[in-house]
């Protein structure tokens, strides 16, 4: 079987030790690095957040298969970084300044980089003001935010405030999800997009990078 | 007898002139807060019809054992008068203007605050396994622990339904439900009140200032005993629409229908 083929698949099935095993072999055969993981890797994300939209998979097989994908970017990665060669995009992201609840924010995240997103994770409690420093610094194309209560939502105000302050609205774009926001909400702040689940996140950030609404 | 003595030995009999409970901290057995697979996987997200998958039966298996071995439930529980509970619920002021609360807990017969945690163990378990990109282990932990302080909640609920049994002070047409801050119409800041009146801090629950409770497996609420029918309420209060579970109707539901007194729906 080809080699990307026999990754996807692998990948797939949540098997990261055959995934590194391939993606090594992949390297060995001269295959370039983008195209390993244009057509093993996330092709086969692809392959589950299809069956994962339609039922036919749940969770906890997107996140063996997740792991399957991070084991084959471990090895992609210096390869890229060396190369020279951009991910499709940098997120920053964290849950908002008093807020603790970040398993929603990690399944973002974890969805994101399946996607080929660089993603960095800035954990739980994070102020505003680490949002727009970091972003910054890594030079982001967006910042995302969950919040799972009511009483943190106005953070992610503040961090939209902010990045208008410092006029970066334009070149950071936001993104904003978790349980009690909504799209209105997101349009009342001006955040450019609502997550509603991890796979609407991913479909979100992608128009996003692309500057489609 | 206090409540730690009921939780040990339900079958202890009580005196009807026993004064109410006042402030117990009481330590629940982590095997007695096992949750149910069905609870874990709904969490999930996994359909009840749907047969999970053999990976996903030996994550789950693997997670239940993990939540074993970190979770340590433990609570506060005090019995509240009427007038008392009216001050805690006021909270600072946020409540909607009509809530269900509000009309039910004026009609109850016994109130009872309550604050528990599974501790923050297994909340550092689920971040280190993220953190070695075991996702899908972290996250059945995660679904088993929030399982898990549901369950720890119920055994409070019965072990509050025994004592005032023992009492006799329980009615055949009694009904024993749960009220959190932070739902319907309750405001999260609440949570101050029910604090001060608790002293949570005690037992390592603290609250921040957004009203979060660290650890972040923790729940409060109160206990409301009364007549079957006080828990009954239409869901066509104005928030109500921006309700995205109305798991009132289960829970009102599942009371009526067991017969009996307490519910198996978990709390709101
Ligand atoms: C950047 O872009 C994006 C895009 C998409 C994004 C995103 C970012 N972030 C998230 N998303 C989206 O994608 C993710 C993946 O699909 C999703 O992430 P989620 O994080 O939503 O989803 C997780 C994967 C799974 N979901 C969850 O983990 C949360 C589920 C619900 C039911 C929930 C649970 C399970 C729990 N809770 Co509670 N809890 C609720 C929740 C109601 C709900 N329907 O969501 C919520 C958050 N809780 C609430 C409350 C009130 C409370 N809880 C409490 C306790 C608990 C449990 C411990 C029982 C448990 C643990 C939660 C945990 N995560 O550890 C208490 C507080 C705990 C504390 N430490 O202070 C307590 C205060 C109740 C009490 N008084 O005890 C409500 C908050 C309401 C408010 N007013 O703010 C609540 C919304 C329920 C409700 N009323 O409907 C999407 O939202």
């Amino acid at each position: 079987m080809d080699i990307l083929k026999e990754i996807s698949e692998k990948l797939q099935l949540g098997d990261d030790e055959k995934v590194s095993v391939f993606t090594k072999q992949a390297i060995e055969e001269k295959i370039p690095p983008k195209e390993i993981l244009d057509k093993g890797l996330i092709q086969g994300m692809d392959i589950i957040g299809a069956k994962y939209k339609v039922h036919e998979i749940f969770l906890p097989e997107v996140l063996l298969a997740a792991k399957a994908m991070h084991a084959g970017m471990a090895i992609l990665k210096p390869m890229f970084i060396k190369e020279g060669i951009p991910s499709i995009g940098k997120v920053v992201m964290g849950t908002v300044q008093g807020d603790l609840h970040d398993i929603g924010k990690n399944l973002v995240g974890i969805m994101l980089k399946g996607a080929g997103f660089e993603v960095i994770d800035l954990g739980n409690n994070v102020s505003p003001l680490k949002f727009i420093e970091t972003a910054k610094k890594e030079n982001a194309d967006v910042i995302g935010m969950s919040a799972l209560l009511t009483t943190t939502m106005p953070v992610m105000k503040r961090v939209l405030d902010l990045l208008k302050e410092e006029d970066l609205c334009d070149r950071i774009k936001t993104i904003i999800g978790g349980a009690p926001v909504s799209e209105e909400y997101a349009k009342e702040i001006g955040a450019d997009a609502y997550g509603y689940d991890s796979a609407n996140a991913v479909e979100a950030v992608k128009k996003l990078v692309r500057n489609e609404k | 007898m206090e409540w730690r003595d009921c939780l040990k030995n339900p079958d202890n009999a009580l005196t009807t002139e026993e004064e109410n409970i006042v402030r117990e901290i009481i330590e629940i057995r982590v095997n007695d807060v096992k949750p149910d697979r069905n609870e874990v996987l709904k969490n999930q997200c996994i359909p009840p019809d749907i047969e999970p998958s053999k990976k996903t039966e030996i994550l789950f298996k693997r997670a239940m054992d993990l939540f074993l071995e970190t979770s340590h439930p433990k609570g506060i529980v005090s019995e509240i008068s009427i007038p008392e509970f009216e001050v805690v619920y006021s909270g600072e002021g946020l409540n909607e203007k009509k809530t269900p609360l509000d009309e039910i807990f004026r009609k109850a017969d016994n109130l009872a605050l309550f604050v528990l945690t599974i501790g923050n163990i297994v909340s550092q378990k689920i971040d280190e396994l993220f953190k070695v990109n075991e996702f899908a282990l972290g996250s059945m932990l995660d679904s088993v622990a929030s399982a898990g302080i549901d369950k720890a909640a119920d055994s409070i609920e019965n072990l509050f339904f025994n004592l005032l049994s023992k009492r006799g002070k329980i009615s055949p047409s009694a009904g024993i439900l749960r009220y959190s801050p932070g739902y319907c119409g309750w405001h999260m800041s609440g949570q101050k009140k029910l604090f001060e009146f608790l002293n949570p801090e005690d037992i390592n629950i603290t609250l921040l200032s957004s009203y979060l409770m660290k650890p972040l497996k923790s729940i409060s609420g109160v206990i409301v005993v009364g007549e079957k029918e006080i828990h009954n309420f239409r869901d066509s209060y104005p928030f109500c629409s921006q309700c995205k579970t109305h798991f009132c109707r289960d829970r009102i539901r599942s009371l009526f229908r067991e017969s009996k007194h307490t519910n198996k729906k978990g709390g709101i």
